[in-house]
């Protein structure tokens, strides 16, 4: 059994056996996530019921529509004992949609719209505009290494605001934060699910088995 | 990839086909009016697509249908979050141009409005925004995304209600893939000739398994059974076109279709979705309709 400190190196992230991640598999793409995780030597679990939460060690929320994924959680009972996890210390990451899910104010969203929360930040939904302004670029992001990230935005949200509790990972040229991480929480308004980058996934794995020691 | 840390690039493959990445596992719902997107938004769709009439309409009309007048896109635009769609004419390049500026999502190179060009299909690498197109096989899947689409519709035979047609074009298509993979080298040259696609494709399925994009289920889904079969069949998402607003209680059946994508494996939860929805739209069967009047022939 290897056992991760923070700052290993990717190249020897290793996930004990036993420990399960799960993905929740509403809507999206969730099968990218997965894909990852697997590549990253962990058990994998789809989440679809509220009874599914309790197999798991932590969860990846995917990219998609936030507002289709909002309804189907509460519909099918999840909501609430996603947040009663997630207040208990319960290790999630969320890329784009699952951003927006683990904000604590979310601007421009729909009539009615929730997230779960957890994340002292203020999310702006679709803030670049129409899909003809989505865009890939690199980004610097001192916390995984010198090599840049190559980041994916597709009709992204964007950090509007970072508070006190929370940490900016990633920043635009013009500023604007894309990536922030509080505690056992990880959000990114890109997707690194679906370009191979994987250290987003291991940096959050990390954080996944230090909470589970 | 590393030489500049700041230039964004806008409208690649990625980015294009990202776009449908993200709504898989969802409902995408054909609309006529800012109060259908607004039903469709609030019952879960993960976009909606704009076009003036509904395949159903089209059909028992008759006439040229075409491109929606932009003001009722900017009406739609305006009255969602959610993706927005429109259609696009087979070859109506300009159509094509005028929904880019528009600032819609997503073009629907679409079999269902009357083709502007009976020999080729839109250019679709000269777009910034990305291209949905509709297949009936794999051949046809891939000459699709030789020119440029993003993503692809089965086609299935739009307003009938009857899901033959569609299960028929999802199972040709995803047994096609299955063939290929079994197929040696010399074999995949004469598959590309079979196929008249292009042989890099072709060999690019043959190792991977799957469509370098992501493959939505159209044509003929009324019912959330009919959609959740879809999904069991191997589809990525469904479109759901004259099914939800032709039918007697639209709001209940497009959530109703939505949860079933979402558990499509799921048999009681699928029931219990199916209960008390009202009339689902009347139909007309395919094999009623004669050959010069489907649609799914339009396109080649």
């Amino acid at each position: 059994m290897t056992i991760l400190s923070v700052g290993t190196r990717p190249a020897d992230t290793a996930v004990p056996h036993g420990l399960r991640v799960g993905v929740l598999a509403l809507q999206g793409d969730f099968r990218e996530h997965a894909h990852v995780l697997r590549e990253l030597g962990a058990s994998v679990e789809l989440v679809r019921r509220p009874e599914e939460l309790d197999r798991i060690d932590g969860l990846v929320i995917p990219g998609g529509e936030s507002s289709v994924m909002d309804k189907l959680a509460r519909t099918f009972g999840l909501a609430e004992p996603l947040r009663a996890a997630i207040t208990a210390g319960l290790p999630v990451y969320g890329t784009c949609a699952g951003l927006i899910m683990l904000a604590d104010t979310i601007l421009d969203g729909m009539n009615g719209q929730q997230s779960l929360g957890g994340l002292d930040i203020a999310v702006r939904r679709n803030a670049f505009g129409s899909q003809t302004a989505s865009f890939e670029t690199d980004l610097e992001i001192p916390a995984l290494g010198e090599k840049p990230v190559h980041a994916v935005f597709i009709r992204a949200p964007v950090v509007e605001t970072v508070g006190a509790k929370a940490t900016a990972l990633a920043t635009l040229d013009d500023g604007r934060c894309v990536a922030v991480e509080q505690g056992n929480l990880l959000g990114t308004s890109f997707h690194p699910e679906i370009t191979g980058e994987y250290r987003f996934h291991q940096y959050f794995l990390q954080k996944l088995v230090a909470a589970a020691r | 990839m590393t030489e500049s840390t700041s230039a964004e690039q806008f409208g690649s493959s990625r980015v294009k086909r990202g776009l449908a990445e993200m709504l898989k596992g969802g409902v995408i719902m054909d609309v006529v009016t800012a109060a259908q997107a607004r039903i469709a938004e609030d019952a879960g769709a993960v976009a909606v697509m704009a076009l003036e009439r509904v395949p159903a309409d089209i059909r028992s009309q008759g006439g040229v249908a075409r491109m929606s007048d932009p003001d009722l896109i900017d009406s739609i635009i305006a009255e969602v979050n959610i993706p927005v769609m429109a259609k696009a004419r087979i070859g109506h390049f300009v159509e094509a141009q005028i929904l880019e500026v528009l600032g819609v999502d997503y073009i629907d190179e679409s079999e269902v409005l009357s083709p502007a060009d009976y020999t080729n299909h839109i250019d679709k690498w000269n777009f910034t925004i990305p291209f949905v197109c509709g297949a009936t096989n794999l051949g046809e899947a891939l000459r699709r995304i030789n020119e440029g689409a993003a993503m692809i519709r089965s086609k299935g035979e739009a307003g009938t209600g009857d899901v033959s047609e569609a299960t028929k074009h999802i199972r040709t298509i995803n047994g096609e893939i299955k063939r290929l993979t079994s197929m040696s080298r010399d074999e995949l040259y004469v598959a590309a000739k079979e196929l008249q696609a292009p042989y890099e494709l072709v060999a690019e399925i043959a190792s991977t398994g799957k469509l370098p994009v992501v493959l939505f289920t159209a044509g003929g889904v009324a019912t959330p059974a009919d959609a959740a079969m879809m999904m069991q069949l191997g589809a990525d998402g469904v479109f759901v076109g004259s099914g939800i607003f032709k039918s007697g209680n639209p709001e209940q059946r497009a959530a109703a279709i939505v949860k079933a994508v979402t558990f499509y494996d799921d048999a009681k939860v699928i029931a219990d979705v199916s209960r008390g929805l009202g009339e689902a739209m009347v139909g007309i069967n395919v094999s009623d309709i004669a050959e010069p009047h489907r649609l799914a022939t339009r396109g080649w």
